[in-house]
């Protein structure tokens, strides 16, 4: 067992400050998402409403099952993880068992691994006699990309076992758990994070870890590029400052892989199929990304002043259309012409 | 007797030809303390591996240029063996994982496993990681880049992984948020000229810059393909005249033909030469998707704009329908056939409009 848990991410609940597999003596330095991870559920920045039910779980000691969903980068994983260092303390790591979508996670491995698992039963002292909590949890990171199969052998083991073990199912949507295990857990949902609370945040990182970032104008622009996910915006900043060793806005749309506003207001701006040939070949070989050009495109879309609502309407089908078959595999340099071509007669038929 | 792109690929950071802050940067990183995963992307012949040779050498010193070829084998768990050709030195392992088709999640696997488990003997004085290079990320399964991801945090310790992609629309955002990405944009043509120059120089020839000038042109600003025409052009001729022919590669003239036929006749039989013709590309190892780029290239050059948007259409959903199947014979000539079809309806009708 002890083996078994050791593949997990569990260790990583125990000593924050290092990733887990990397060994206490020499500590190289984490990334800033995992050292300032927070450690307890007070930490959490905004999601009033669900910190304060895992208070009152955790000062009644009992726990339901829990059902976490929300955009990334609200503090799901976060809250768990923190409410099971405060329930459990030092011994973490016997009792939590967590799963993200990296592990093997077929119905194989819910029926052998998280079935044994939860069928053990844990006395309710610690070896040192204080008392704790008598049950396990299992943390099922990432639950939407598990298939339906795995969900549905979930049922009944979520049932049977409630009496030594708690699940936490975490996702970004939903409706991709089928119903019957929504219907066992109690769910929550993390909103997306306030502006000033995210900025108030990554300025506290930014100043333990001592880098100068002015009069705070340069986060406002991190939490832009970043969409309001705290963990992209703490990445960002931290590969900004390794590279580069001080954070600018243009280090910051370099290391998130950003395509500068220009040139998505020059693609929506084309007029005719030569120059539409030339952006395309330039575009591609200043390596920047299509599907990324997509994203910000269709922001830029729906809120340009200049397009008629037909206009919209059309290229925003285009994009939806391109975005796919991108996904899908296609070539870039195509369904980056076949949009233009929709945006030349979106522009030449208002 | 080496080629020109590997006698004269630059060996250190400071001496490489352009992206000179970048090159600054990336002497940063390996100076200080924790050293990222890295994911290098930028179309081909951009200077991705000339980069990472360098930064390598740059970590462990002139041990990571003896490199030795090996074949390393694998058994699949459905008991399949595959084997795979690896480039290694002391210090780092480089493989293409999309050798071996859909089995590349347990290359994956097993290869960053042995490698993460064998320590160095003397950490003192070295770095305490080694480095794996994957090429073609962008084409790994879905599969292999969740097994990925994993392996990544797991092993952090005793190994460092570079990516290399042509593209990261197709890398899934887990793994880049994981890495410190890394873009290298083509060389402008000037670049190339100048690259151009300074390695005739080397050689002792004489180069017009009106040629120079012309064969970066030709290049599509890719160094590579540049280094190896510039090449071609001295065993043609020498010394050098500005007006010499740049040897164009025979692939890109094939398609044009190929193109031109198409234009040419709109009917079955003529449908029937230009599938030979795409077969013949095929055989011979040209890539579909360049196939397609190329002839859609050439087939719109005289349409008017709404006929260059159908077409344009058609070539996207054709393009994407040859990824999801595995004949790329079919969509090609299927976009072959509707392109006749289109062209020759608008020629009929401005011929009816005519009268």
């Amino acid at each position: 067992m002890q083996a078994f848990l050791k593949t997990g991410k569990i260790s990583s609940a125990d000593k924050p400050s290092s990733s887990g597999v990397k060994s206490v003596k020499k500590k190289p330095p984490a990334p800033w998402v995992e050292k300032y991870r927070p450690k307890t559920i007070d930490d959490i920045v905004d999601q009033t409403e669900v910190v304060q039910v895992l208070r009152e779980c955790l000062a009644g000691g009992d726990l339901p099952h829990l059902l976490f969903y929300g955009p990334p980068g609200t503090g799901k994983t976060s809250a768990i993880l923190a409410a099971a260092r405060q329930l459990f303390g030092d011994i973490t790591r016997d009792r939590v068992l967590e799963l993200n979508a990296s592990d093997e996670r077929g119905i194989q491995v819910i029926r052998d691994k998280v079935k044994s698992f939860s069928q053990l039963t844990v006395s309710s002292t610690r070896p040192d006699g204080r008392p704790c909590p008598p049950y396990k949890l299992v943390i099922l990171d990432e639950a939407d990309s598990m298939t339906t199969a795995a969900q549905a052998a979930l049922r009944r083991t979520m049932e049977k076992e409630t009496r030594t073990t708690r699940f936490c199912l975490i996702c970004n949507y939903v409706s991709r758990i089928i119903p019957p295990i929504t219907s066992r857990c109690s769910k929550f949902r993390f909103k997306p994070l306030a502006r000033e609370n995210v900025i108030k945040r990554l300025r506290d990182v930014c100043e333990a870890e001592g880098v100068d970032v002015g009069d705070g104008e340069i986060l406002h622009e991190a939490v832009d590029t970043c969409e309001g996910d705290l963990r992209r915006a703490l990445t960002a900043l931290q590969c900004c400052q390794r590279l580069i060793g001080k954070i600018t806005s243009d280090g910051l749309i370099e290391v998130t892989g950003l395509v500068p506003q220009k040139l998505t207001d020059e693609y929506l701006g084309i007029k005719n199929y030569s120059e539409l040939e030339i952006f395309v070949e330039n575009f591609l070989m200043e390596a920047y990304s299509a599907s990324q050009l997509l994203e910000q495109l269709s922001a830029t879309v729906v809120n340009a002043g200049h397009l008629t609502n037909k206009q919209k309407c059309v290229i925003s089908e285009k994009v939806a259309v391109c975005s796919y078959r991108l996904l899908d595999g296609g070539a870039e340099v195509m369904q980056l012409t076949d949009l233009g071509c929709t945006i030349i007669m979106a522009n030449n038929d208002p | 007797m080496s080629l020109w792109v590997d006698k004269h690929r630059p060996r250190d950071l400071m001496k490489l030809d352009y992206h000179k802050d970048q090159a600054l940067r990336l002497k940063n990183l390996v100076q200080q303390s924790d050293f990222p995963h890295l994911l290098v992307y930028g179309p081909s012949g951009a200077g991705k591996k000339t980069r990472i040779m360098c930064l390598l050498r740059e970590l462990y010193g002139s041990g990571a240029e003896r490199l030795r070829q090996e074949t390393m084998h694998f058994t699949t768990p459905s008991n399949k063996k595959i084997e795979i050709m690896t480039v290694s030195s002391n210090y780092h392992i480089e493989v293409n994982p999309t050798d071996v088709g859909i089995h590349d999640r347990v290359v994956i696997m097993d290869l960053v496993k042995n490698v993460a488990q064998t320590h160095q003997i003397d950490s003192s004085g070295q770095r305490e990681f080694k480095v794996v290079i994957l090429n073609e990320v962008d084409d790994l399964t879905k599969d292999a880049q969740h097994a990925l991801r994993r392996t990544m945090e797991k092993y952090v310790t005793t190994c460092r992984l570079i990516l290399i992609a042509n593209s990261i629309s197709r890398v899934i955002p887990a793994i880049r948020s994981r890495c410190l990405t890394i873009r290298v944009p083509a060389p402008t043509e000037t670049e190339i000229a100048s690259v151009l120059h300074a390695v005739c120089k080397k050689e002792g020839l004489s180069l017009p810059s009106e040629l120079a000038m012309r064969i970066a042109k030709c290049a599509d600003r890719n160094l590579r393909r540049a280094l190896l025409m510039c090449e071609s052009c001295k065993v043609q001729q020498y010394p050098f005249t500005p007006d010499q022919k740049v040897p164009e590669p025979d692939w890109q003239i094939y398609i044009r033909d190929t193109a031109s036929l198409a234009l040419s006749e709109q009917s079955p039989k003529k449908l029937g030469e230009v599938r030979q013709k795409l077969y013949e590309l095929i055989i011979h190892g040209i890539p579909p998707d360049i196939i397609f780029a190329g002839l859609l290239k050439e087939l719109v050059r005289n349409c008017d704009m709404a006929m260059k948007c159908q077409v344009a259409n058609h070539a996207a959903q054709f393009e994407h329908r040859m990824r999801l199947g595995n004949k790329p014979i079919f969509h090609l000539e299927a976009f072959v056939a509707k392109f006749m079809a289109i062209y020759k309806k608008f020629v009929e009708e401005s011929l009816g409009d005519a009268f």
